[in-house]
């Protein structure tokens, strides 16, 4: 891909995006900056962002009608940094399209990790992808095979469903909903306490010490996360 | 009598200083019509007038005589209000007019007079009172004969009796002022045509009007007035402590009964315990006759006891198997020292055999001195059908009958067995069982009719009535003596069982009562229970109303009523304004369907209580009175306790609320300045020089801050008491890592020893909120940990719960304070402070946990090497056994 990605920053509060704008610059994005969701708005079309930072409390309208409507042109990853961090308020946002969410306070490191794993899961969820790594642990999704430090593990078809799902978008955020209507097609109540097993028996195969996981780690309320992906 | 203490007694001060407020009635006395009281009152009030008094005239009736007249033209008289009835227009004195112009002084003639129906109060004392407890001063006429204690003895030798009447206590506070001409002048200007006397009265006013009665009356007045004056002295007395000249100690019971004339024997007792100042009770004793009383009869007794405590006395109605009975031990509970009982014209011949009820009284109730009066009757006894035969049902003859054959058909079987005295004996059967069964009459009946049958069957000779032998004469009168004393125990046994039911029916409606009061979670159950069991008890229709600023609110009802018409209304708040009964049947507002009654504590009226029947003339039946008056005084306290409990409970959360506000403001200043100023600190050190420990110092700065922000706000979802759960399978070792992972700033690095097994039942709680718990716990423990020191997380399942716990290595809890440790702000003394808690955390935890069900508790380790937070999942929280998932 040629020249730098290009992020977008909406938020209002102008020393947040002086901060941001270092960062990014300095982890090596082209940086656009908007302070309203009538300027974000114009800013998407004409800037043409990979990704866009999307605080939710802008002056001049609510954030979260904004993630439809940029997500859902198919062109740039939405990522939520805002200072709400109510359970409902992600559930709310991934559901709408957005590819992650992260709270202020953010520790910048984290956030630039997020914005990559945004930008790289943009350019392969069209076509898909068919290999994942994540730490020693390597998943096949086109063969249906998942490997730990090169020997063949077996996971059940139910397990193997959880884990792709995670590892087609790793690093981002995949909500239990999302996973009971991939996994089991089916009401979320009753199932989430076999979604809670079958991440328990993943754990046990994929994970060195699976009381303190490192590969799939939990998001309280929200749902799972596959890290360690160098991708 | 008991020492009294010296010093005035506080609610004499208070009667006192209610009187202060309320204004002062005058009170023009006279003897009879004519002798020129409005005259006297209207040239009061000219006087008044002149020297700047604001007064009006309510209402004056001048009868067209010329002087009365003349007086009026200078004063100003207030208009009258109209009112239609059937179809006339009368006019009667403007109240709330005069309520609204508030004038210092009203002159409103003939206190006695009945107010037109239809008006506020069905009498016109009731409209001054009202003046009155307005503050405003109020002049009045009356004449003697209208002075309800009065009212018999004026009857007894004028032959005329009135029956607009006004009660004592009016006058008990009044000036009074006697307006005195001597009889022949009276006499005289009768004569001259200068009395007005109403046409239909003419007749028996004549009579009236004779020297002998003029003259009566007016030594009656002069009395009358003489002892107004004492009483006022009496009450100058009592609050001013001079207490010694105050006999007191006098308590007098008069007994009623459903007699007629048992009113007369009230307001005598009134007579009397006015003149000692003494309390007194109208006692009526409930015996089993009291089952058989028809309806006048009831409504008599009615009557009596509500005059009783119109006259200002306390009415009590207990259940005996006798008068006597009854009257001992009501004088013995409420230590009598005076009876009054009416003398009965009951024959010789029943006081021969019955004994006299006085000459009993008076030798069983020494120390108590017995005033007989006699019952005067006011019109003709009426007599009243009895409803229950006192004979008892004809069956219980007939059975009674048939058990005698029964057993003379024996008797001549045994007859060749046993000997004829023998057979006599037989014969006690039928009696004893009529005697037990049916009670005394069915019992004599047997004695007769076994005597009669043992003679004509079995006595020589046979077949007739007549008796042979002597000996057999005393047999048959040993039967029916022996049917005669058997019957007479039956007889009073029966009564006593049933004297016993109906005292333990009411004591058990009393408990049964209490028992549903105490079951209730609110007020407005509480008065729903109030409204139900009474209606249950005196079956009647009830409704339950409490002031609000809106007037009296409808809060309960039984059967349900959402709404009472405005008459009901009027009497409602009118109850609850003052305190005192009012609706049909009491003083105030007697068209209302409703009764209500206040519910009382000792200084506020907590609500009113309607009740109503349909279908009947006296909404409570007077046998029914004390129950009630007993079941509102409970529940009076009942209300009076929930509210003051509500209110404790509002203070204290007040003065909780105050704490964490002082806490608050100390909190945020301390605790957002310091990392403020230690981030401020550390850039102008990076300002100088970069280094990489002032980069850490402002971080962690900054990260405590946030946390503090974070805790602020969740404290603030604890104290607003709404926290929304959304409650799912959780996975501790989910949650911990999350919590673990959160949280490494501030556990810089300390080794964390996990012990979470894999195989653990999932745990239900709210997934967020339970996140905010460990972080908590987690920071605690690496903010009071010994430096270096490793924190572990165990958990632990045994029967009945499962146990997440944290364990640190440091100083620990100071001994038996554990649970403070969860209060807002709470830091212990000596605890350093350095250690920079919010003071807010581990309250965040407790409020979190319990309202997700889980209980947390803190302690020292086993170990003493630390403190220990324990998270108990009890049963209900764990998600057992999960099925095995489709794999």
């Amino acid at each position: 891909m040629s020249g730098k990605a290009r992020v977008l920053i909406v938020e209002d509060d102008a020393s947040i995006r002086r901060l941001l704008r270092g960062t990014l610059e300095r982890a090596g994005y082209d940086v656009g900056e908007a302070a309203t969701a009538r300027d974000a708005l114009h800013q998407v079309a004409a800037f043409d962002p990979a990704v866009v930072l999307l605080d939710l409390g802008l002056p001049d309208r609510e954030g979260m009608e904004l993630v439809p409507l940029i997500a859902g042109q198919g062109r740039a990853a939405v990522l939520i940094v805002s200072a709400r961090d109510a359970t409902e308020e992600k559930v709310t946002a991934l559901g709408l399209g957005a590819s992650d969410y992260v709270t202020k306070p953010f520790d910048t490191d984290e956030l630039v990790a997020r914005v990559g794993a945004a930008l790289r899961n943009r350019l392969t969820s069209a076509g898909g992808r068919t290999k994942v790594v994540a730490g020693e642990v390597t998943f096949d999704l086109l063969n249906h095979r998942v490997e730990r430090a090169g020997a063949d593990l077996h996971l059940t078809p139910k397990e193997f469903a959880v884990v792709a799902e995670l590892a087609r978008y790793p690093g981002r955020v995949i909500t239990h909903a999302h996973l009971l209507k991939a996994v089991w097609a089916n009401d979320y109540d009753r199932h989430i306490e076999y979604l809670r097993v079958v991440i328990r028996n993943i754990r046990a195969k994929l994970e060195d010490d699976p009381a303190l996981p490192r590969l799939i780690v939990n998001e309280p309320g929200v749902g799972y996360r596959l890290m360690g992906s160098k991708d | 009598m008991n020492a009294r203490d010296d010093r005035p007694n506080p609610e004499d001060l208070l009667r006192a200083a209610a009187q202060e407020s309320r204004g002062r009635l005058k009170v023009f006395l006279g003897a009879a019509p004519g002798v020129g009281k409005t005259y006297e009152m209207l040239s009061e009030g000219a006087a008044l007038l002149r020297s700047g008094t604001d007064l009006v005239v309510g209402i004056v009736e001048t009868h067209g005589r010329a002087e009365t007249e003349a007086m009026t033209a200078g004063l100003p008289i207030f208009p009258r209000r109209e009112i239609d009835y059937q179809g006339r227009k009368l006019t009667e004195m403007d109240l709330d007019g005069l309520l609204e112009r508030r004038p210092k002084l009203v002159l409103v003639d003939e206190l006695a007079h009945d107010n037109v129906p239809g008006s506020r109060h069905p009498k016109r004392y009731l409209d001054v009172e009202e003046l009155l407890a307005a503050g405003i001063d109020v002049y009045s006429t009356i004449n003697i004969q209208h002075i309800e204690s009065l009212n018999d003895v004026v009857a007894s030798f004028t032959k005329v009796r009135v029956r607009e009447t006004v009660p004592d206590r009016i006058l008990e506070t009044a000036e009074i002022e006697v307006v005195d001409i001597p009889p022949d002048e009276l006499i005289e200007r009768l004569k001259q045509g200068k009395v007005y006397i109403p046409q239909e009265a003419t007749r028996a006013l004549s009579h009236f009007f004779s020297k002998s009665n003029l003259s009566a009356l007016r030594e009656l007045a002069l009395r009358r007035a003489a002892q107004a004056v004492d009483s006022q002295m009496l009450d100058y007395v009592r609050s001013h402590a001079l207490a010694g000249t105050w006999a007191g100690g006098e308590r007098i019971v008069v007994a009623v009964s459903e007699l007629p004339g048992a009113d007369g024997l009230v307001r005598a007792t009134k007579r009397i315990a006015d003149a000692q100042r003494a309390p007194w009770t109208a006692l009526h004793v409930e015996t089993p006759r009291a089952r058989e009383f028809g309806d006048e009869e009831r409504r008599r007794l009615a009557a009596t006891l509500h005059l009783a405590t119109q006259l200002g006395g306390s009415v009590a109605s207990i259940p005996a198997t006798s008068v006597i009975e009854g009257i001992k031990t009501h004088a013995a509970d409420a230590r009598a020292t005076q009876l009054v009982v009416g003398k009965s014209a009951r024959s010789r011949l029943f006081e021969l055999i019955h004994g006299s009820v006085v000459d009993r009284l008076v030798r069983e109730t020494p120390g108590i001195a017995v005033h007989v009066l006699p019952m005067e009757d006011e019109g003709t006894p009426v007599r009243t059908k009895r409803r229950i035969p006192r004979f008892g049902a004809s069956t219980d003859y007939l059975w009674t009958t048939l058990v005698v054959a029964a057993v003379t058909g024996l008797a001549a079987m045994l007859s060749r067995l046993l000997n004829i005295d023998n057979v006599a004996l037989l014969y006690l059967l039928p009696v004893m069982v009529a005697a037990s069964l049916f009670g005394r009459w069915p019992g004599l009946f047997a004695g007769a009719l076994s005597s009669l049958a043992y003679n004509f069957f079995f006595l020589e000779p046979t077949g007739t009535l007549t008796i042979d032998d002597p000996e057999n004469v005393v047999s048959i009168f040993v039967l029916l003596g022996v049917a005669i004393v058997t019957s007479q125990f039956a007889a009073r046994v029966q009564a006593q069982a049933t004297m016993a039911a109906t005292s333990a029916r009411t004591n058990a409606a009393l408990a049964g009562f209490l028992r549903q009061l105490t079951d209730v979670a609110n007020e407005q159950e509480l008065m729903q229970a109030i409204c139900a069991e009474i209606g249950r008890l005196l079956d009647v229709r009830t409704v339950a109303l409490v002031a609000s600023p809106d007037g009296p609110q409808l809060i309960a009802a039984n059967p349900p009523e959402d709404r009472l018409e405005t008459m009901e209304h009027a009497a409602a708040q009118w109850a609850l304004d003052r305190g005192v009964p009012a609706g049909r049947g009491s003083d105030t507002l007697t068209a209302s369907d409703w009764l209500f009654y206040p519910l009382k504590s000792h200084d506020r009226t907590l609500g009113v209580i309607g009740l109503a029947r349909a279908d009947a003339q006296y909404t409570v039946r007077s046998d029914q009175l004390p129950l009630l008056i007993n079941l509102l005084d409970q529940a009076a306290l009942a209300v009076d306790r929930m509210r003051l409990g509500a209110e404790m409970r509002d203070v204290a959360q007040l003065r909780e609320r105050d704490r964490l506000r002082a806490a608050l403001l100390s909190s945020v200043s301390h605790d957002l300045r310091t990392p403020i100023t230690a981030i401020l600190a550390a850039l102008a050190g990076l300002r100088r020089e970069p280094t990489p420990a002032l980069i850490d110092e402002a971080e962690a700065e900054a990260l405590r801050l946030n946390r503090f922000v974070a805790n602020l706000l969740d404290m603030a979802r604890v104290e607003a008491g709404a926290l929304k759960l959304k409650v799912e399978a959780t996975d501790l070792t989910d949650a911990v890592a999350a919590a673990v992972h959160d949280t490494r700033a501030t556990l810089e690095g300390r080794p964390i020893a996990l012990d979470v097994s894999p195989g653990l039942p999932l745990v239900r709680v709210d997934p967020q909120l339970f996140h905010h718990i460990l972080i908590n716990l987690l920071d605690n423990a690496g903010r009071y940990g010994d430096p270096g020191t490793s924190v572990a997380i165990s958990a632990r399942r045994v029967p009945g719960e499962l146990t997440l716990s944290i364990n640190d290595e440091g100083p620990g809890l100071p001994a038996g304070r554990e649970r403070e440790v969860f209060e807002t702000f709470r830091r212990f003394e000596g605890s350093d402070r350095s250690k920079r808690g919010t003071g807010l955390g581990l309250a965040i935890v407790k409020g979190f946990a319990e309202a997700m069900g889980i209980e947390v508790v803190a302690r020292n380790r086993d170990d003493m090497r630390g403190a220990c937070f324990a998270l108990r999942f009890p049963e209900v929280l764990l998600v057992r056994d999960v099925a095995s998932v489709p794999a």
